[in-house]
């Protein structure tokens, strides 16, 4: 597979004073991939995704999204990626529409583009009725799938998701990950952390995080195949045991 | 620009939906400008006074009358022992015990000098040293009139005596509600804008917000001016609000200063104020901690501004911490410029201080916030 590569670190590393929680990973994504960032509680795999959203400076270390250097072009990584957090980060106190307006405006939409684009999105995830309700006012389901696609309104070249699914019904889980795949058919690239080894095994790639540091990457067969076991929790399991680091 | 446009548009939306900061913003200010100068008013009424009378003369009773006819003073007992007086004081009823010695009359006319006596309870200071020149004045008073009277009987020319007369410039009423209400009105202004925009940005940290916005390519400046442009109109709406709405129709004052000088500076001054504001959100992680922050600083910058005390009298290290707090300023430009009419020149320096102010504050609080940790 000759794929672009969208996201490339070397030797990436956090420290915060003595504790290192992010010790020299080096990972490579392909352009429209799905690539599962799993890892225990504590693994250090959200201040990874901080890092190379240019939320966190990193200690040491290369990266470069879509062809940027995270040191010293953040600001032009910020405008091609799409982010978002564990917590739910749309304005509750304004409306579906009003957010929409808003994140568009701010990475330059046109009015035009923002109505246009607008529109589309709230057909897709048929939020037509509740288009001028409070965001605060919906189901946590309905807020994720909103919060990811606001997080894809620009177009980004990559969407960094922090544990999108926490707390959302099986099958509200299953509609955002039709939301993933439609992106990952639009040549978007997602980066994805998960506790749900299920979701683990829709992704493309998984790379798995123990200490701060990537123990396993690969396709989800070939992990099973590795370590001679049925499913990636038995992965994870086999993985996750020798960590040191206890959960938050 | 255009980034910002958005910004505002989200930041009015959000202001003009939260119903519990609203009545804040628009209802307080207005209620604590109708109450608060009312009940900060320093001219001191009521004052409890006991006398013992061991003389029970003509005399004693005229100075009887003329203290409870000067209207600052409340006669609580009228007797002839000094214990029963000093149990009014120690049970609060009552604030000074006048004592007459026996032989107070007679004393008078014969030796021409009397001492008398005055306890006051000092446990509240102010009403204390205040009723204490209050009683020294009545009696002087009536010791001069008591010799006018002598000199006519006696047919001698009246002593010549040292008459002071004052006049009170600026407020010859000596009103303290006109004193008063511009300062408090600073404080008003001080605390909404401090308050609101420390607040505002640390909710956003709180909720999670912030860090939407700073995985967005918003810049710093536009993040920071966005929030603050909303707080600065509002400050300046309720200075208006204050100023006309309640200072001019309810209290009567009109300021005499030019009003562009006054606004000019009131704009310099919030700017100063919510950068103090943007400063504490970058320390604070949560609303509490924003808040615990900002009352420390309002608080001293409150009681050491010279609103209730004379900044004259602290002492020199006290005097120094007044001078570091931009309020101390403006208490002082919005009284000179609304009660003195002092022009622009008159204000100069205070402006300056002001500016200094305004650009420390900031520049600190742009070089603190990051949208990289």
């Amino acid at each position: 597979m000759e794929a672009e590569k969208v996201i490339q670190t070397v030797d990436l590393s956090k420290h915060f004073g003595d504790f290192i929680a992010c010790n020299a990973i080096s990972f490579e994504v392909f352009k429209g991939e799905i690539f599962g960032f799993l890892g225990a509680n504590g693994a250090g795999k959200t201040t990874a995704m901080k890092m190379l959203c240019g939320l966190s400076a990193p200690s040491s270390g290369k990266a470069t999204i879509a062809g940027f250097d995270i040191y010293k072009q953040t600001e032009a990584i910020k405008k091609r990626i799409g982010y978002m957090s564990q917590k739910f980060s749309l304005y509750e106190d304004l409306s579906v529409l009003e957010n929409i307006e808003f994140f568009g405006g701010i990475y330059g939409l046109s009015q035009q583009e923002i109505k246009q684009r607008g529109q589309q999105l709230i057909d897709q995830l048929g939020l037509a009725d509740v288009a001028k309700n409070m965001v605060g006012s919906l189901p946590l389901g309905w807020k994720q799938k909103l919060a990811f696609s606001v997080a894809s309104l620009h177009d980004p070249e990559i969407i960094f998701l922090d544990e999108p699914t926490g707390g959302v019904d099986p099958v509200t889980r299953r509609q955002f990950w039709d939301l993933i795949y439609a992106a990952s058919v639009r040549g978007i690239t997602v980066f994805v952390t998960t506790h749900y080894m299920d979701e683990a095994e829709y992704c493309h790639r998984v790379s798995i995080m123990v200490d701060g540091e990537i123990k396993a990457l690969d396709t989800p067969e070939n992990l099973k195949k590795q370590f001679q076991v049925d499913s990636m929790e038995d992965v994870f399991f086999e993985l996750a045991r020798g960590a040191q680091r206890l959960g938050d | 620009m255009r980034t910002l446009i958005f910004l505002l548009k989200k930041e009015f939306k959000q202001i003009f939906r939260n119903k519990a900061l609203l009545p804040i913003i628009f209802i307080a200010p207005i209620m604590q400008l109708i109450i608060l100068p009312l009940a900060a008013d320093f001219e001191i009424k009521n004052i409890n006074i006991s006398f013992v009378d061991h003389d029970r003369s003509s005399f004693s009773q005229q100075l009887y009358q003329k203290i409870v006819g000067s209207g600052y003073f409340k006669a609580i007992s009228y007797g002839s022992s000094y214990q029963d007086a000093m149990q009014h004081i120690e049970k609060e009823e009552s604030d000074i015990i006048l004592e007459i010695p026996e032989g107070f009359e007679r004393q008078l006319i014969r030796e021409n000098k009397q001492d008398l006596f005055v306890a006051i309870n000092a446990i509240n200071g102010v009403k204390a040293g205040l009723g204490g020149s209050y009683l020294n004045q009545i009696i002087a008073n009536y010791n001069q009139d008591i010799r006018a009277e002598w000199g006519l009987i006696k047919g001698n020319p009246q002593q010549a005596g040292l008459q002071v007369s004052s006049y009170f410039w600026f407020n010859p009423h000596m009103n303290y509600q006109v004193f008063m209400v511009p300062a408090i009105l600073v404080l008003l202004v001080t605390m909404i804008s401090t308050y609101m925009c420390a607040l505002n940005i640390v909710k956003e940290k709180e909720i999670g917000t912030i860090e939407q916005i700073n995985v967005t390519p918003i810049k710093k400046y536009q993040f920071i001016l966005g929030k603050l442009i909303p707080f600065w109109l509002i400050g300046i709406f309720i200075f208006t609000i204050g100023l006309f709405g309640i200072g001019y129709l309810i209290y009567g004052i009109v300021p005499l200063g030019n009003l562009l000088t006054l606004y000019a500076y009131l704009s310099l001054y919030l700017i100063a104020m919510l950068g103090l504001g943007l400063l504490i959100s970058t320390v604070s992680n949560t609303q509490q901690q924003a808040m615990s922050v900002a009352f420390f600083f309002i608080m001293i910058f409150m009681l050491m501004s010279g609103l209730f005390t004379s900044i004259d009298s602290m002492p020199n290290w006290a005097k120094a911490i007044a001078y570091c707090s931009p309020v101390t300023y403006f208490i002082d430009v919005i009284r000179m410029l609304v009660l003195k009419g002092s022009t622009f020149n008159d204000i100069k320096v205070h402006f300056a201080i002001t500016a200094g102010f305004a650009v420390l504050l900031n520049v600190w609080a742009l070089y603190k916030y990051k949208k990289t940790s």
